[in-house]
């Protein structure tokens, strides 16, 4: 039944659970029902739950410290995800998606496939006996929500300028990259810091990616957050229900039509000798594919960092033969180091745990790119140790910062021991605009140093890995964000026999076929004329097999 | 960037609709007046006593603290001169922005709901007034005056919250069903708009102004405890005793040395080991439902 439960521990809560539900069996009251399902929903969320959000249900476990947002008081009885308009509580249906899916950009994982629906059930009971007016109050009425109208052009048209006006992008940004000049003092009701959801990263919306789930959040608020309601402004006759949508719409078009998929290799695209993409700006870079690589915080290596503020990289790749080009954009809401975020860096070192190694001290920090590659395309499957190798197997690196111009070329044996050594020329373009980073590396596949610096070859995977730092939240060091390994595969020229091969052997098998068949037919005719009328097709004679 | 925008929203049609119009209820889902409330005050009026006073403010009040407003260009371009952040405003030893209100002595008595218009006005990209007193249930109006985007974050403790959008010119009708000191509202975009609402469930309460006196007036004769609350000196209280006809007098002092310890009773920060247990709560309710208390077998289970 409860596929989740370690088998053979019996605990004193299961006895007392199964007394009281024996009991309940002879007592006339259902309230003994209710009072046995609490006690297995405590049962299940102290087990899954508690080391979060608290065994009180303050939201303030053990592992709280470790996570920006930080998990729901639900002593407060504030949620942000409801169908029930601002300030309201939620229904149960609004609290039960959010167990069962889980709230994606936060560390609150669905429970769907791990627990039974009796658990949950029973814990959705418990988690709501944190704040008594559930009970006082009764369950809320739902609004009810229409579908989402058609979307047009002219409706995305519309819901800029309404984006505009409502001044979505005085935290959310004019891109919608969380970067809004507001954004740097966000913070909960609680008072822990709070990022302005990026808008261009819709699998990441806590409360659901699809147009529906925008709106309904528009429309309700986020409650415990800065994010306010906006139906009094349709109350108010400031704008209507269909403008609301087109709000919706549009901030649903920031992000791409599904959520991106990761793949292991990054092509990196043959072009013509000399049309390889110079800087950021190049038109040229529209026509490349982009990967997606996710971005984890570091939290193997002390001082560990739970809270790294960049979550994806956008890759593209550009070679000729000669020469590479590789453009990587992300979010980042500041260009750092920037003085106004001192605040921000402040506050975020004050409330992340672990506090590992020496203290951390606010000041300005540059946003900085690591690029690792092996010092030599691996012949199986070994790579260096992904967070930039070991005393035994050293990686190749390319660091960039918002600070310094060009690129520093280093030889890493582990996070702490990097040492720069004069590479081959490494040329960078790096612009910060509107949330976004984009950083352009140009080099040449022949390296100066072949001990210390892969070598490019076209036709080969080889390994890269990625490092981001955002330096105004406070990250350097061993503290930012990583990637695992993943390839870049360089394509090969097309050699000439690609494209007439196939060719002659179309022409080839046609011209076989024709042949075959005329001598069928020729032996047919004959074969005919020897049996006479009468004979006719009763005994044909096999065609030969054509070789 | 910012300018097109703000042309935009000046023209934006709807925009210039009135919307300061009054829109009613912005939430029709928000409880109104409960149907029976009492119309009359519960006791014979003619018997009432007043009671007057001052808040004082001794020694050095802290240097004003200027409102840098750089990050809002908008509301920085309101002021010819630096604001001044609303803190400990001292005039010839008068406490401007205390809360004095009667904490004791009214239980049991059902107040009509206060019919006067309360309205809290963000202009300036400030809160005006700072602190504003009303009754449980009675509505008030949030203003913006800007025409710029504010939120208005409530952030109650016994009060159920609200978060509401103004991004233009408009009034929103807000209102809290239970008694509570004090209840901060917020702008998320402009962070230092900062005020404070005290709900009573009596029309008994003041906002001291720069004069710092008060005045509770046409009280029923008895005992009370009157508070005086500070956003930042913390509370007094003191018992006054109120006579028909007659005015009794209190002065509250703060001081200076109250800046580093005042505990002001507003968002405290959570108690882990202050809550109910929900088992405690529940089998509570479930005890008063049967009769008997399960309070102490649920500890044991623990």
């Amino acid at each position: 039944m409860n596929a989740s439960r370690t088998p053979g521990s019996v605990s004193p809560l299961r006895v007392g659970a199964t007394l009281v539900l024996a009991a309940s069996l002879f007592w006339p009251s259902g309230l003994d029902g209710q009072e046995a399902e609490l006690q297995r929903g405590q049962e299940v969320y102290d087990r899954w739950c508690a080391s979060c959000h608290g065994f009180e249900g303050d939201g303030l476990g053990p592992a709280a410290g470790y996570m920006i947002p930080r998990p729901r008081d639900f002593t407060t009885g504030l949620y942000q995800i409801r169908t029930t308009p601002g300030g309201e509580l939620p229904t149960d249906d609004d609290i039960m998606r959010i167990i069962d899916e889980g709230m994606p950009g936060t560390t609150m994982p669905g429970w769907e496939n791990q627990l039974s629906r009796d658990d949950r059930r029973a814990v959705l009971e418990y988690i709501k006996a944190f704040y008594p007016p559930f009970e006082t109050l009764g369950e809320p009425e739902p609004i009810d929500f229409p579908r989402a109208p058609r979307v047009s052009d002219d409706v995305l048209a519309e819901g800029r300028l309404f984006y505009d006006s409502i001044e979505c992008w005085q935290c959310h940004g004019g891109q919608g990259r969380g970067d809004g000049g507001s954004a740097v003092e966000m913070e909960d009701d609680l008072g822990y810091p709070l990022r302005p959801a990026d808008l261009t990263q819709n699998w990441r919306f806590n409360g659901g990616s699809s147009v529906e789930d925008i709106y309904q959040r528009i429309y309700t608020g986020l409650d415990g957050t800065p994010m306010p309601g906006h139906a009094d402004l349709i109350d108010a006759g400031f704008m209507t229900e269909e403008q609301l949508w087109s709000v919706a719409h549009y901030v649903r078009s920031l992000s791409p039509d599904r959520a991106p998929r990761i793949r292991e290799v990054i092509r990196v695209e043959r072009r013509e000798p000399g049309d390889v993409p110079t800087g950021v700006d190049d038109e040229r870079w529209d026509e490349v594919d982009s990967f997606y690589i996710p971005m984890v915080a570091q939290i193997i290596i002390s001082p560990r960092w739970f809270d790294p503020s960049v979550n994806a990289l956008w890759v593209q790749g550009v070679h000729d033969g000669e020469e590479l080009a590789l453009r990587v954009r992300w979010s980042d809401p500041s260009q750092s180091p920037d003085p106004q975020w001192l605040e921000w860096q402040e506050r975020i070192l004050d409330v992340m745990e672990p506090r590992e190694g020496d203290p951390v001290e606010p000041g300005p920090r540059p946003d900085r790119l690591a690029l690792q590659f092996p010092p030599n395309i691996p012949e199986g499957t070994e790579r260096p140790y992904f967070l930039m190798g070991d005393a035994r197997s050293p990686v190749y690196l390319w660091q960039w910062q918002s600070d310094e111009d060009g690129v520093e070329t280093a030889a890493a044996r582990g996070m702490r021991e990097i040492d720069p050594f004069p590479g081959r020329d490494v040329e960078v373009d790096a612009r910060w605009e509107d949330g976004e980073w984009q950083v352009v590396f140009r080099t040449a596949f022949e390296a100066d140093d072949p001990t210390n610096e892969v070598e490019f070859e076209d036709g080969t995977a080889i390994p890269i890995a990625f490092f981001a730092w955002d330096g105004d939240n406070g990250e350097d060091g061993t503290r930012g964000a990583i990637s695992s390994w993943y390839f870049i595969h360089l394509e090969e020229e097309t050699p000439p026999a690609v494209y007439i091969a196939p060719i002659v052997a179309a022409l080839l098998t046609v011209g076989l076929g024709l042949f075959v068949i005329a001598r069928a037919q020729k032996r047919e005719r004959l074969a005919g004329e020897e049996a006479g009328p009468g004979d006719a097709g009763t005994q044909p004679e096999r065609a030969a097999p054509a070789t | 960037m910012r300018h097109a925008q703000t042309v935009f929203r000046l023209a934006v049609p709807a925009a210039v609709v009135a919307l300061t119009a009054a829109c009613g209820n912005g939430d029709p889902d928000q409880p109104g007046p409960p149907a029976d409330a009492p119309q009359e005050m519960p006791f014979d009026v003619g018997t009432a006593g007043d009671v007057q006073g001052m808040v004082l403010f001794e020694g050095e009040p802290p240097p004003s603290e200027p409102l840098d407003m750089a990050s809002e260009p908008d509301c920085a371009a309101m002021y010819d001169e630096q604001p001044i952040r609303e803190g400990v405003q001292v005039s010839d030893g008068h406490l401007q922005n205390v809360f004095v209100y009667v904490k004791e002595g009214l239980e049991g008595m059902d107040f009509p709901i206060a019919q006067d218009e309360v309205v809290i006005d963000q202009e300036g990209c400030r809160y005006i007034p700072h602190v504003t007193g009303v009754m449980a249930n009675q509505e008030f109006i949030l203003r913006n005056s800007d025409g710029l985007l504010h939120n208005i974050n409530a952030t109650p403790q016994v009060n159920r919250p609200f978060n509401i959008s103004q991004p233009v010119n408009m009034d929103t009708r807000r209102s809290f069903a239970q008694p509570e000191v004090m209840i901060p509202l917020r702008c998320d975009v402009h962070g230092w708009m900062l005020a404070y609402v005290g709900v009573m469930d009596h029309p008994y309460h003041f906002v001291t102004d720069a004069n710092g006196t008060f005045d509770l007036s046409e009280l029923p004769p008895g005992e009370y405890v009157v508070e005086a609350w500070h956003s930042q000196l913390g509370t007094q209280e003191q018992t006054v005793t109120v006579e028909t006809g007659e005015v009794a007098e209190i002065t509250f002092t703060f001081d200076e040395g109250m800046l580093a310890h005042a505990d002001v009773p507003m968002a405290d920060p959570v108690d882990p080991h202050d809550h109910h247990h929900p088992l405690d709560v529940r089998a509570r309710q479930l005890g008063q439902h049967q009769g008997h208390n399960h309070g102490e077998a649920t500890h044991g289970l623990r």
